[in-house]
């Protein structure tokens, strides 16, 4: 039962920040409810079939099929968060003036829900596909009845919802006119750690094995294993023992997702205020 | 112009192609989740591998923070863990889903 409960939590959490990170950089879009439930639902089912699927999925290229499974989900998220961010850059300030004006019941309904539904559908399936693992393996052992890991479940699944709720209503005592500036830094950390999480990976499975030394190590400040370091690296990838392709990595996609926003804002210059006829 | 594109296929070529590694993997069992060895002893700062050998009907996850690798075994097959060239130390890993029996540290030295 503890065994079930502490292991859900833990991957539940780490899905859950991301989601209502997501919930609060959409905010005020119409809709958003459904692509998100749709994102979950999505993300359940994929990691039902990624957990079913195991074993073929590790045996493919050459044994490192989970390592570049892994890398490309991560990759494709880091992708969908960049898109997110430009386009914001592009439209957000029109945005966040309206609901500054209007309230939080402004909507605008082109904006892409899609690339955020498809990073929330990761998320779940990524640490959803450890959980099922873990509970079949616990299930057909017969060691643990069924209540107690239904129990263990449902505990975990519910601590992992309120983090999400804490996270969401956290993010939105933030002043609306600032909400999305905070989102989109959230956002570009979130998408550089899942990046340099990325290539820890292609380098587990036998690719990039470049700069593979430990950089630093910080373990003795803050163990990535650790309750806040867990939290932090899901957040803004902490690691505690780098390596140099990671921290290469992890600035690059900073430095690119800024470049790139810098010059979608540049094509969209700032509105003047409406002119006053004279 | 050509000559840029063989020099730029060469560079992707030895990043992205598998490196071989200089030491055969070192063996390692998976059997009643506990791990034999659970001492591995490696030699530091150089690279190395493990051969993870799983006889449990169901899957684990060998898994280290120290060193960094999250490793997923289906019961009854073998995976390969790669592990960064690491400074001397004691390392400790385990099976994630039987964190209780299955245990065990990789000593570089």
């Amino acid at each position: 039962m503890l065994a079930s409960l502490l292991i859900v939590f833990r991957e539940v959490i780490e899905a859950g920040l991301i989601v209502g990170i997501v919930l609060a950089a959409t905010k005020g879009v119409a809709g958003r409810a459904r692509w998100v439930s749709l994102g979950i639902a999505a993300g359940v089912l994929g990691a039902a079939l990624v957990a079913a699927f195991a074993g073929k999925i590790a045996g493919l290229f050459q044994g490192s099929g989970q390592e570049i499974f892994d890398a490309s989900v991560l990759l494709l998220a880091v992708a969908m968060l960049t898109w997110h961010n430009v386009w914001m850059a592009g439209h957000g300030r029109a945005m966040a003036r309206e609901m500054k004006q209007v309230g939080a019941q402004v909507s605008s309904g082109e904006r892409p829900m899609t690339a955020l539904a498809v990073v929330v559908g990761i998320a779940v399936l990524r640490e959803g596909s450890e959980v099922v693992l873990f509970l079949y393996g616990i299930a057909s052992q017969g060691s643990t009845s069924t209540a107690a890991l239904l129990g263990g479940g449902a505990l975990g699944v519910a601590g992992g919802a309120i983090v999400t709720a804490l996270m969401y209503y956290g993010l939105l005592a933030v002043p609306a006119h600032r909400l999305f500036s905070v989102t989109a830094g959230l956002i570009t950390l979130l998408a550089a750690g899942m990046a340099a999480q990325a290539i820890l990976f292609l380098q587990q499975g036998g690719y990039f094995e470049f700069l593979t030394s430990t950089v630093w190590d910080t373990s003795w400040l803050l163990k990535q294993d650790s309750i806040v370091g867990r939290l932090l690296h899901t957040l803004v990838g902490y690691n505690d023992s780098p390596n140099g392709a990671q921290v290469l990595v992890y600035a690059a996609t900073i430095i690119a997702i800024v470049l790139l926003t810098r010059i979608e804002r540049a094509r969209h210059p700032r509105l003047a205020p409406a002119p006053k006829t004279a | 112009m050509k000559l840029a594109a063989f020099v730029i296929a060469g560079v992707a070529a030895f990043l992205v192609l598998p490196a071989i590694a200089d030491d055969p993997p070192i063996a390692l069992t998976l059997k009643d989740h506990k791990f034999t060895p659970a001492v591995i002893h490696v030699r530091a700062n150089a690279p190395s591998q493990i051969l993870l050998n799983n006889e449990d009907s169901s899957s684990e996850e060998f898994d280290s923070s120290a060193l960094h690798v999250e490793k997923v075994v289906p019961g009854g097959q073998k995976g390969i863990v790669r592990l960064r060239p690491l400074p001397p130390g004691r390392y400790n890993f385990m099976g994630e889903f039987h964190s209780d029996t299955a245990e065990g540290v990789v000593v570089a030295e």
